[in-house]
């Protein structure tokens, strides 16, 4: 056995905590290395041509780096494995940045003896590491993209476009999500629902897009390239092939609901449809609100409806798809601003939100008042945002600029309205948006350094007082408001909790859904075949979500394109000879990858390798050492820790 | 003229004290005001608790002679809302601590008329008496 042995400088990064000849020498007087090197960076070019050389010219089997996480370079020298003829899983890396130099920042001598360890670790796996190989697997062109929003919306187009076939799953009547909501888009002020709308009835008539609304994903089982939803399909009562949406039947229903579409500002009747731009275009009977279908109660609809397109016998349904890939885009909910009471919102009838002040603009604009929101109008920035009060530390990254777009606006129904921002720290990152912050001030938005602590309502008036300090002044505001609107955050959706549950994927501390790598992995999830798009990751604007839909799409296709994938070749396996069919395996495993299976009397527990995602919690609860985790063997393990004590 | 605001040794000692004191670390302050907005007494102190609290995160020591430190009544408004989730009564009582440890007599009683002490709230009294106490 040859091992060779590279440690890295990381431009200083280790080295200046590290010190590097003592490890150097330290590892020259290990068992088997034949050659130690140090080098400024190894994952270079350079570095690696230097490994390259060494390899062929001291026959080296064997590699060890010690440098950074194997998370974040480690692809790098697997494939420089590849190049040099060798197998990648004969390499090691001790990962002496992260968890010394940079852990230990002032603890040099410390440092040092923690790097020698890890590298001696690293050396003692390497000479039990035996070369493993990538499974080649049979994948298919089909993928389920679960939420309808702008982002799923996107992701479906891209990957429907590129002929693949695409399951859009949406638990809402229609698709569009809170975009179909806004009135016009920062910075750009384009109108929302006129750039949104064309791509939703390109959805709809997308031949490879399968649209499945007012339904949802109630399981998953399998893995990438065999992946098994099942999909419940609530009735609409209403056949959209016949509808006409001329809207008798509303017109007839005597139920009135508040409407979820404008935010509760106004009413809707049981049969209804959500906004003129839905997609499917026709119209749903609310089962929940209807007088009732069983008996039947009222049937005012169905007879109303020329078009006969009203079936009261209609069931629920359900449907098994396989499908190869994932892309969740299960988007946000807004804050609840009653969770912060100091804002009265719901007890002061002045107070709104946001959302609902998209609605009244837009009505606004066409003349059709919802609600008279008056002249001298105040926002109040970061609610439900940047507040450790609430448990929420997040920037919510869009409320900055829709308060600066709202309140311009705002202005341009009614130039005599006197509208100022209370902000804590504005900011405009974005793509013009600095510019558009600027336009907002010439236009006489006037904003105001200091956070709102409180509000009161006079109660002869129903005007609303802030109890807030300019910073800049240090002075107290007075002065009453016709309205307040509260720029209400985003918080993981209702939706998105429920579909986390089903996919059993991870999360960041803000609650949003976590991807693989913060830079280099940004819409994958540590579990293959399954990506992230839009909001459900975390809060962004339109532009950004779009991005990223777009690239889900781009590293699903990655995926599939090839019609073959390799499977990760580290997982556990079970030696039938051994196993005592205890099932202790079967009950730790945390992916449902192992069952038993039986020769004659006998039953023994057996692994699939392409549900295994390499956890070990099997081998580590195993009794008798039947299972094994490849790569990391009780022998290797063993070593590891012979190699420190 | 601006006032100048003097950074160095002492400045960065200073603020190093205050945090020490009080447990809190006042350089987490965001300036948002929120403090001051629902503080029952900010209308009549010259100073606003979230000045008070730029100064103790600059180590400015004029923030010793402001009247917000004395206003300050514990009510804990301030300390439930902060976004940045500061204790910031507790950064008032540190800085009365500081004043008081020095341990000055600020008031000789026998010096006092009767009629100042009929005038005098009892709590100015007691405050003014309450040294070697933090
Ligand atoms: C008041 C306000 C104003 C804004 N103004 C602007 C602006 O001017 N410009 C701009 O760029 N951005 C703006 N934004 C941000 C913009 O709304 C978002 O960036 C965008 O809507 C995110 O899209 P999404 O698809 O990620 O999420 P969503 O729009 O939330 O879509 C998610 C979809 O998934 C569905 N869903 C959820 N769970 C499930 C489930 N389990 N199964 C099936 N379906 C599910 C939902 O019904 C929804 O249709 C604003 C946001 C707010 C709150
Ligand atoms: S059955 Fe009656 S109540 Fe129900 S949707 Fe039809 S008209 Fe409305
Ligand atoms: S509320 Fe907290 S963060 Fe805001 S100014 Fe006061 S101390 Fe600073």
């Amino acid at each position: 056995m040859r091992i060779g042995v590279y440690i890295c400088h990381c431009g200083g990064n280790i080295s200046d905590i590290v010190n590097i000849g003592e490890a150097v020498e330290f590892a020259k007087k290990q068992k088997d290395v034949v050659l130690v090197r140090d080098n400024g960076h190894i994952c270079s070019n350079e570095g690696q041509m230097l490994v390259l050389s060494d390899i062929r010219e001291f026959k080296l089997d064997k590699i060890v780096i010690a440098a950074c996480s194997p998370s974040f370079q480690g692809q790098t020298f697997m494939k420089m494995m590849e190049r040099a003829g060798l197998n990648p899983y004969v390499l090691e890396m001790a990962n002496i940045r992260e968890q010394c130099s940079w852990a230990h920042i002032n603890y040099p001598e410390e440092a040092t003896e923690k790097a020698k360890d890890l590298t001696n670790i690293a050396i003692s796996k390497v000479r039990l590491d035996t070369p493993l190989s990538k499974a080649k697997m049979p994948i298919g062109k089909r993928v389920l993209v679960i939420g309808g929003g702008i982002a799923g919306i996107q992701a479906a187009l891209d990957l429907g476009d590129a002929g693949f076939k695409v399951y859009l799953v949406e638990e809402k009547p229609t698709i569009g999500g809170h975009m179909a909501q806004l009135s016009k888009t920062f910075p750009t002020e384009d109108c929302s629902a006129c750039i949104l709308s064309p791509k939703m009835s390109d959805v709809a008539a997308h031949p490879n897009i399968e649209l499945l609304t007012y339904s949802e994903v109630i399981a998953i089982s399998g893995y990438l390239g065999n992946y098994n939803a099942k999909i419940k399909i609530k009735p609409t009562y209403v056949d959209p092939s016949k509808c006409t949406c001329c809207g008798d039947c509303s017109e007839v229903c005597p139920v009135d609901v508040p409407n979820e579409f404008n935010e509760g500002l106004s009413f809707r009747k049981a049969i209804y449809i959500p906004t003129d731009i839905a997609v499917p275009h026709s119209f749903t009977l609310d089962i929940e609100n209807c007088l009732g279908l069983l008996p039947l109660a009222c049937a005012k609809c169905r007879d109303a409806c020329d078009a006969k397109a009203i079936n009261y016998d209609q069931y629920e349904k359900t449907m098994d798809i396989t499908v190869d890939t994932i892309i969740v885009a299960t988007g946000f909910d807004i804050f609840n601003p009653a969770e912060k009471p100091v804002f009265g919102f719901g007890k002061y009838e002045n107070v709104l939100t946001a959302l609902q002040l998209e609605r009244l603009v837009e009505h606004e604009e066409s003349g059709k008042n919802l609600v008279d929101i008056g002249n001298k109008i105040a926002f109040i920035q970061c609610v439900g945002s940047r507040d450790e009060q609430i448990k929420k530390e997040y920037c919510s990254r869009v409320c900055c600029m829709y308060a600066t777009k709202l309140a311009q606006l705002l202005k341009r129904n009614r130039p005599e309205r006197d509208i100022y921002i209370f902000y804590t720290d504005l900011r405009a990152y974005g793509k013009g948006f600095e510019e558009y912050y600027k336009r907002a001030q010439k236009n006489g938005v006037k904003y105001i350094r200091g956070r709102t602590a409180e509000i009161q309502e006079n109660p002869k008036n129903k005007k609303l007082i802030l109890k807030v300090e300019d910073t800049l002044t240090r002075s107290l505001i007075e002065g009453e408001f016709d309205t307040v609107i509260l720029s209400t955050g985003m918080v993981p959706s209702e939706g998105t909790k429920k579909i986390r549950d089903i996919l059993r994927i991870g999360r960041t501390t803000d609650g949003f859904l976590a991807e693989a790598h913060p830079k280099f992995k940004p819409v994958d999830t540590l579990t293959e075949g399954i990506f992230l798009a839009g909001t459900v990751q975390g809060p962004k604007d339109i532009p950004d979500t779009v991005a990223q839909a777009s690239a889900a799409a781009a590293r699903a296709i990655r995926l599939m394109n090839k019609g073959e994938y390799e499977a990760e070749p580290i997982t556990a396996s079970i030696d039938e000879e051994l196993c005592a069919g205890c099932g202790v395996c079967i009950s730790v495993c945390p992916y449902d990858a192992i069952a038993f299976e039986a020769e004659g009397a006998r039953k023994f527990a057996k692994v699939n390798e392409m549900l295994c995602k390499g956890c070990g919690s099997c081998a580590g609860s195993c009794p008798s050492g039947a299972a094994q985790q490849k790569w990391f063997n009780t022998e290797q393990i063993k070593e590891m820790l012979r190699a420190i004590l | 003229m601006s006032k100048k605001i003097i950074l160095d040794k002492e400045s960065a000692e200073f603020t190093k004290k205050i945090i020490e004191l009080s447990g809190e670390i006042v350089t987490l302050c965001e300036q948002c005001g929120t403090c001051s907005g629902g503080c029952p007494m900010c209308d009549k102190a010259e100073t606003s608790p979230s000045l008070m609290m730029r100064m103790a995160a600059l180590g400015q020591k004029e923030i010793l002679g402001s009247d917000i430190i004395w206003y300050c009544a514990s009510c804990y408004t301030c300390t439930v809302r902060c976004p940045r989730g500061i204790d910031i009564s507790k950064v008032a009582e540190a800085l009365r601590q500081i004043i008081l440890r020095d341990s000055v007599n600020r008031i000789d009683l026998s010096k006092l008329t009767p009629a100042e002490l009929e005038k005098l709230p009892q709590i100015a009294l007691v405050a003014a008496l309450r040294k070697m106490t933090g």
